[in-house]
């Protein structure tokens, strides 16, 4: 079991990151298209819909990533979260940002008003996206990080993340995010918007396409465990399926969409990114934060981990309370199916004229 | 500065602001439930409308409530990592749980209950409310467990290989007596403040129709501003109830927190109230000026044998004093520092909190929610049989108390987690970690003063424009009734709540 648990946690967490990235994959896109797919406010405010009553709950993937991280393997969260110090905090003003921008920009007519708010939206949804993907090339990279998996923040840690490598990752994630959100809105709307967005996508798709696999390619090459020989990184753990897979994925996201098969399009971009954060996390083990500074620092899951104790617990509570959440989440997204255009948003009325309870219906009419 | 006073800055900062939000998300959604209820087993117009009015002001606040807290969760990595790599083991795992059982209830349900009022039946739409108010409620059993195990740390045990401590009894984490304690403390103060939210805001209307009316009593009143007038003064009594409710179960809640926390803390209790030397019987003192270290008293006011009375439940029980628990902390506790934390940390241990501190926010805590239950029974008096507010000669009086009965218990709420923070220090984790131990060694001073500075200043950006949407939104006030849909209807028309 001391070594079980361990790998078992390794896989929800990377579970997590999968669940957050493709739930808030998608809605980051639809605030990066805004510029792009909407003409007017209600063209904007049919973007910001369809995602209104689900972008909440896809958050909460992340905070759940961050606590089981936390739970499960405290010297990987303090290492990683104090090792990654700036870039979080950019992610946190974007989040923070993002966030209040939903809730507080119908709260009044203005155009300027909602205006600022939309920059928000936009700068946040990109910053985040980017600087998701720069954090996540650094974990497989590797950190700074001393004997005692302290990560040391000098002057130059902050721009030493900029690597080529790492820009590649940021801008991956970016033309993912972005053409898996055209897929999403062209499945989710009707109207010009869909022919935008899907006109969109056909343009980003085959940046995605090649990022993901020139991203991919150069980590496998470069930078996994297998590739540098780490201790335990097991060749059984081949790399390459799962990228193949992302890129196939990425591919059918490409394709389908300009043939118009909108569902298809989208499962294509959730096996890419599924596919994508399998190989990451995969190309790390049995590290969870290499060490640039000397290989054997390297931190592993196993000295990472919880106590068997905690993990047991928590394995019972994930195993009882995952089923459910993600019922309930797809309960809301099944409730909210139905595609939105402009005839949708009422004209010239924001939200704070209209009420929250059910309006009783007549048994007939 | 140094990292680690930064990074305590940094977290009273963000945990202090944060914590507006918290009583107002935890009670707003369970009043606005209730109002819903009404409405649904009534059908009667105005609970509607003081549904969908408080509503958006819950609204307006979740938001920020939300994103402030994604800032808490991360920030034990970021600045506290050595607290983190030490007890989380322990300390993750609850905040785990709250990610998994609380927040997936709260944000999803959330947006059913905003988006889906014409697309679900109405009993499943006014059972996501319940469960969205109810998720907040088990965030705090979660988040007040784990705080409680830094107040008085169980079921674990010290691993002196890894250097870390480990758990060993989940359940005594869950039932830490400090937990079941606060958590209904915490809750009823809570509650406090929407008490108080509610009869401020809609005290303040029912003074705006006085004015306007230049009625006495409601019965004089016709119409559309009588139907205001009736709706307003429900929610004014309903929310003076619930203040003076929720402050009687505070009180209770406290008395018994008081005891336990003489129990395990003691240092606290002794920093609560100035005690130096150990007095048998030790009296409550409700004002003192003193020199700032607290050595010496130049005049105060006291109440013989209260002290004693909140410490051990007897007028004449005895209550240690300050300083003869620093000796005996420091016998108990300064080997073990220098082993695990070195020289340096082991000979600046203090033991003792900083006293004003602990002395005046504990006094205004207590004194803040007295007053507002005070105001609540006042308000109450004032309303009874129909009568609307005295708009004519005490009108500035009632405007006074309803925007002042709000704050009350949000800052003494406030000023309680002070107390029961800045009472801990100076261990992060009590007997176990010392703060200056917890800070990350990895980042600079620097780094946490970028950070913070950031952070204070988005967080002004955002109070200023939080405040100014409540007062707009308060300012307009119930509206009036929608035309109902007829079947089949609500899926052709434009959304009746849209972003």
């Amino acid at each position: 079991m001391d070594t079980v648990l361990p790998i078992v946690w390794f896989l929800l967490i990377a579970v997590l990151w999968t669940g957050f990235f493709v739930l808030e994959g998608f809605d980051f896109g639809v605030g990066m298209l805004m510029p792009f797919l909407a003409k007017d406010d209600r063209e904007r405010r049919v973007l910001i819909n369809t995602i209104g009553p689900v972008w909440d709950g896809n958050e909460v993937w992340l905070l759940t990533a961050g606590g089981a991280t936390f739970a499960a393997f405290p010297e990987w969260y303090a290492s990683l979260f104090s090792g990654l110090y700036l870039p979080l905090f950019l992610v946190l003003l974007a989040l923070i940002l993002r966030g209040v921008s939903f809730e507080y920009r119908h709260q009044r007519g203005e155009a300027a008003w909602k205006r600022g708010w939309d920059t928000c939206i936009i700068g946040a949804s990109y910053v985040a996206a980017l600087v998701f993907g720069i954090a996540f090339a650094n974990f497989v990279r590797g950190l700074p990080m001393d004997a005692t998996h302290t990560v040391h923040q000098t002057a130059g840690s902050f721009f030493g993340l900029f690597t080529p490598f790492a820009l590649l990752g940021g801008v991956t994630f970016v033309a993912l995010f972005l053409t898996h959100g055209a897929a999403f809105i062209a499945l989710k709307t009707g109207g010009p918007i869909r022919e935008r967005a899907r006109t969109y996508a056909s343009r980003t798709g085959l940046v995605a396409v090649v990022g993901l696999a020139g991203f991919l390619g150069w980590m496998n090459l470069a930078f996994s465990g297998l590739a540098r020989g780490t201790a335990g990184a097991s060749p059984a753990l081949s790399l390459w399926p799962a990228a193949i897979l992302a890129v196939l994925g990425a591919l059918l996201l490409w394709v389908m969409n300009s043939r118009g098969k909108e569902g298809w399009a989208f499962v294509g971009g959730v096996v890419a990114i599924l596919a994508m954060l399998v190989n990451i996390f995969a190309a790390m083990f049995p590290n969870v934060i290499p060490s640039t500074l000397d290989p054997a620092y390297g931190l592993t899951v196993f000295q990472a981990a919880s106590t068997p104790y905690t993990l047991t617990i928590m394995t019972v509570a994930a195993g009882v309370m995952t089923p459910i959440v993600l019922a309930y989440q797809a309960w809301t997204y099944w409730v909210f199916r139905k595609r939105l255009s402009v005839k949708d948003i009422p004209v010239g009325e924001s939200a704070d004229e209209t009420s929250v309870v059910a309006s009783p219906r007549p048994a007939s009419s | 500065m140094d990292p680690a006073s930064l990074a305590r800055w940094q977290f009273g900062i963000t945990t202090v602001y944060h914590f507006f939000f918290v009583p107002v998300t935890i009670s707003l959604s369970l009043i606005v439930a209730v109002l819903q209820t009404a409405h649904y087993r009534t059908g009667q117009d105005k609970f509607r409308r003081l549904t969908d009015f408080f509503g958006k002001l819950f609204l307006i606040n979740f938001a920020m409530g939300v994103v402030t807290g994604i800032v808490q969760e991360f920030q034990f990595g970021m600045n506290w990592s050595e607290y983190s790599r030490m007890v989380g083991d322990i300390f993750g795992a609850p905040l785990a749980f709250e990610a998994l059982l609380a927040f997936f209830l709260e944000s999803t349900f959330l947006g059913m209950w905003i988006f889906g009022r014409d697309r679900l039946p109405r009993g499943v739409h006014l059972a996501s409310i319940w469960l969205a108010s109810i998720g907040t409620v088990l965030s705090s059993l979660f988040i007040l467990a784990a705080n409680s195990f830094m107040q008085h740390p169980v079921g674990f045990t010290y691993n002196a290989a890894r250097g870390r401590a480990e758990m060993t009894d989940f359940w005594a984490v869950l039932t830490n007596p400090v937990a079941l304690t606060t958590i209904p403390h915490t809750l009823t103060a809570a509650y406090m403040v929407g008490g108080a939210f509610v009869m401020g805001v809609a005290g303040w209307h029912l003074l705006r129709i006085a004015r306007t009316s230049g009625a006495r009593n409601r019965s004089e009143l016709a119409g559309e501003q009588a139907e205001e007038a009736s709706a307003y003064a429900w929610a004014t009594k309903f929310g003076a109830w619930v203040l003076i409710g929720a402050g009687a179960l505070v009180m209770f809640s406290g008395d018994l927190q008081g005891k336990v926390m003489t129990d395990v803390q003691p240092m606290k209790m002794a920093a609560a109230e100035a005690i130096w030397e150990t007095e048998t019987p030790a009296a409550f003192s409700l004002f003192t000026i003193g020199t700032l270290d607290g050595s010496k008293e130049v005049f105060s006011i006291k109440v013989p044998g209260v002290t004693s009375f909140l410490a051990t439940g007897s007028f004449t029980g005895t209550v240690q004093g300050i300083n003869p628990l620093r000796e005996k902390y420091d016998a108990q506790f300064t080997q073990m520092i220098r082993q695990r934390y070195g020289d340096e940390v082991a000979s600046a241990m203090t033991y003792t909190p900083a006293v004003p501190v602990t002395y005046w926010t504990f006094r205004l805590m207590i004194g803040l929610g007295m007053v507002g239950v005070a105001v609540g029974i006042l308000v109450l008096v004032l309303l009874r049989k129909g009568n609307l507010p005295p708009a004519r000669r005490a009108g500035w009086f009632w405007l006074a108390l309803m925007i002042a009965t709000p704050l009350l218990p949000l800052f003494a709420n406030s000023f309680g987690w002070i107390f029961t923070e800045m009472g801990r220090q100076p261990w992060i984790v009590f007997g176990l970690m010392p703060t200056a131990s917890a800070v990350s060694p990895g980042v600079p001073a620097a780094q946490v003063l970028t950070t913070m500075v950031g952070f204070t200043l988005i967080y002004g950006v955002l109070a200023v424009i939080e405040v100014r949407l409540m007062l707009r939104a308060i300012r307009k006030g119930i509206t009036g009734p929608v035309p109902a849909l007829a079947e089949g209807e609500a899926d052709e028309a434009p959304l009746s709540f849209a972003y």
